[in-house]
């Protein structure tokens, strides 16, 4: 995970620096790269996230959330992954309320979803480690889909 | 309803910089987007962040006929949606966000320049309806409907000791905001919004099939009608007035043809859900936000059709077989009017004045919210219309009446707008107050020869 970070130091000192926090476990890349999957993200992104979450990624005021630097963005992959799986109602998104629905998506393959989400943490300031297929895999195992 | 602020602000972590391993407190204060809740997030207006507040001026930004001008009552007001107007003048207003713990304002201007000079605010829930009727000041939660008793002077008697006239009503985030109207006769209409876009099994999820019947039906998608004057009314002692309406955030009783109109928020994502049937052109015009007037008994058809404003039909919807073709008959009442799709009317008020020269008399203004649902296609709305009327009945083209609350077609075209038009209400001399939920403003628009 590649992030810019404020590092400081003790004695009031603080000093800027880019980070490379190296991951612990690779996972295996995903086919053509990050690139070739933003660029397939995107188009996920067009056809299936676009009309809530609007082309600049901004959302709609009191409807839908913006994709745009949220803790869930660019937080923990699994719990990403599992919000586009199986939707999400009810939640706060920085410390706003959103009356719309997010739709679950488990129609879309595992690399469809690593790649709109690999595409989102890359997108409109966004800057974020890759989503990979095996990962969005590891989470729709430990899910079943929601009732009804 | 989860936290977003962590407590954790501050990390340990190992760092390797240009060959030097640094151990320190890593700091993920920089995260929190845009400096907070204060400033508009970019999400739907107020400038973009980041950006320093501009001196705009709200009163001079409105377009509007030759002869009206328009003077701000209150900005930065929060979240202000309905508005109503006592018949001694004073302006009341409904937040959905409490501002300083208060959910309703009373605006008073006592040295007649048209802005507010004597702000009282009280109420300590957020909502988005509000009215008066017959000496009481009536105002909504998603939930219930309380009112407070005014004295001659527009002045609220009993601040704190609401009475409580309707509770219990269902709000599943979607769709969620009670809006009310009341008659001459002791009656209140509550619109219950559907939670849901369309009655699947699943809401919004390609592939779902619509529920058969729309269970929603039995205790939203509707107007109920209460008495205005009993307390603590559930759904049992009300009646469901009229059904197979989807959201009608506006609604306005009409005093000159004693029925109830409403505006109705049309379906969203056609396109999304059945991209072979429509194209996102199509998709971002249909369907029409359509004009009510409604009976007892009404049935305007939500789910199972929507009205196509291009082929002036009633179309089955495609979660109940429909292909974009097939019609349904008279079971789905007509639309009195229709609009373009998704502009999202939230206001309705008919003008009753004689202040504005006489084609506005009986006729409706409408306030357009503004689209979300028409991207990738421009988005569309953010002004007040006015639909002539002719006999009780809709009569001619609508026309907009106030327009530029966007700031520009290409901000209008993006939906990052400057102010989005929500509640209107007229005044006793005549005039016609706009809110802008977006930045809290308040507009009175008035008309001189
Ligand atoms: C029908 C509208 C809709 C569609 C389509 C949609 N979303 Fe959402 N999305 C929402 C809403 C509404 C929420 C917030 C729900 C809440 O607050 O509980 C949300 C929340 C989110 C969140 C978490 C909150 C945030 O803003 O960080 C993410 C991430 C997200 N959506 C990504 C996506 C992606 C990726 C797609 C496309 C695969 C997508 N959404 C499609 C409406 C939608």
């Amino acid at each position: 995970m590649q992030k810019n970070l404020f590092i400081g130091l003790t004695g009031g000192l603080f000093v800027l620096a880019t980070v490379l926090m190296s991951q612990t476990k690779k996972p295996a890349a995903a086919p053509g790269g990050a690139k070739a999957s933003i660029t397939r993200g995107k188009q996920v992104y067009l056809e299936q996230c676009l009309a809530c979450h609007q082309v600049d990624g901004l959302g709609v005021q009191g409807m839908n959330p913006p994709l745009v630097k949220t803790k869930f963005v660019l937080g923990d992959k699994k719990a990403l992954a599992k919000i586009v799986l199986t939707g999400m109602q009810g939640v706060e998104v920085e410390g706003e309320e959103y009356h719309g629905v997010m739709a679950p998506h488990p129609d879309l393959t595992d690399q469809q979803i690593a790649d709109v989400l690999t595409y989102v943490r890359n997108s409109w300031g966004n800057k974020a480690s890759a989503v990979t297929a095996g990962e969005v895999k590891a989470v729709r195992a430990t899910n079943t889909p929601p009732a009804q | 309803m989860q936290q977003f602020i962590k407590k954790e602000v501050f990390r340990k972590a190992a760092c390797l910089t240009a060959g030097l391993i640094l151990t320190g407190l890593v700091s993920f204060a920089g995260r929190n987007n845009g400096g907070g809740k204060v400033s508009g997030r970019g999400n739907g207006g107020g400038g973009a962040k980041g950006q320093p507040a501009k001196t705009t001026d709200a009163a001079s930004q409105l377009k509007l006929p030759s002869g009206f001008s328009a003077v701000t009552v209150v900005e930065n007001f929060g979240r202000t949606r309905h508005i109503t107007v006592g018949p001694g003048g004073a302006v009341f207003v409904k937040l959905s966000k409490l501002k300083d713990g208060k959910g309703i304002y009373r605006l008073e201007d006592t040295n007649g320049d048209g802005k507010a000079d004597k702000i009282t605010g009280f109420g300590n829930f957020p909502g988005t309806g509000v009215a008066i009727s017959n000496g009481y000041l009536y105002a909504t939660t998603d939930e219930d409907v309380y009112r407070f008793q005014l004295n001659a002077k527009d002045e609220v008697l009993n601040p704190d000791q609401p009475e409580k006239i309707v509770t219990g009503l269902l709000s599943r985030h979607e769709h969620e905001a009670k809006t009310i109207a009341l008659d001459d006769k002791g009656n209140l209409f509550v619109n219950i919004g559907a939670y849901s876009n369309a009655c699947q099994l699943q809401d919004r999820t390609k592939g779902s099939p619509g529920m058969k019947p729309c269970k929603i039906l039995d205790s939203a998608g509707g107007i109920w009608e209460f008495k205005a004057g009993k307390a603590n009314q559930t759904y049992g002692d009300g009646h469901r007035y009229a059904t197979g309406l989807r959201n009608c955030v506006a609604l306005f009783w009409n005093k000159s043809t004693n029925s109830l109109f409403v505006m109705q928020h049309g379906r969203d994502q056609l396109h999304d859900l059945f991209p072979d049937i429509w194209d996102t052109k199509q998709s971002a015009e249909l369907p029409a936000e359509c004009m009510y007037e409604l009976h007892d008994g009404s049935n305007c058809g939500w789910p199972y059709m929507f009205y196509d404003q291009l082929q002036h039909k009633k179309i089955l919807a495609p979660e109940y077989g429909g292909d974009g073709k097939k019609t349904v008959g008279d079971e789905a009442q007509d639309p009195a009017a229709a609009y373009p799709g998704h502009m999202a009317p939230n206001g309705l008020v008919f003008y009753t004045g004689s202040q504005f020269p006489e084609k506005y008399r009986n006729g409706a203004f409408i306030a357009f919210h503004g689209s979300w649902n028409r991207a990738p296609e421009p988005q569309k709305g953010y002004f007040v219309v006015f639909q002539p009327f002719k006999n009780g009945k809709p009569s001619g083209q609508w026309e907009v009446f106030a327009d530029n609350f966007s700031g520009g077609p290409e901000k209008a075209a993006s939906g990052r707008v400057d102010y989005r038009p929500c509640g209107l209400a007229q005044g006793p001399d005549g005039s016609l107050y706009v809110t802008d939920d977006t930045k809290g403003t308040v507009w009175k628009i008035s008309y001189r020869k």
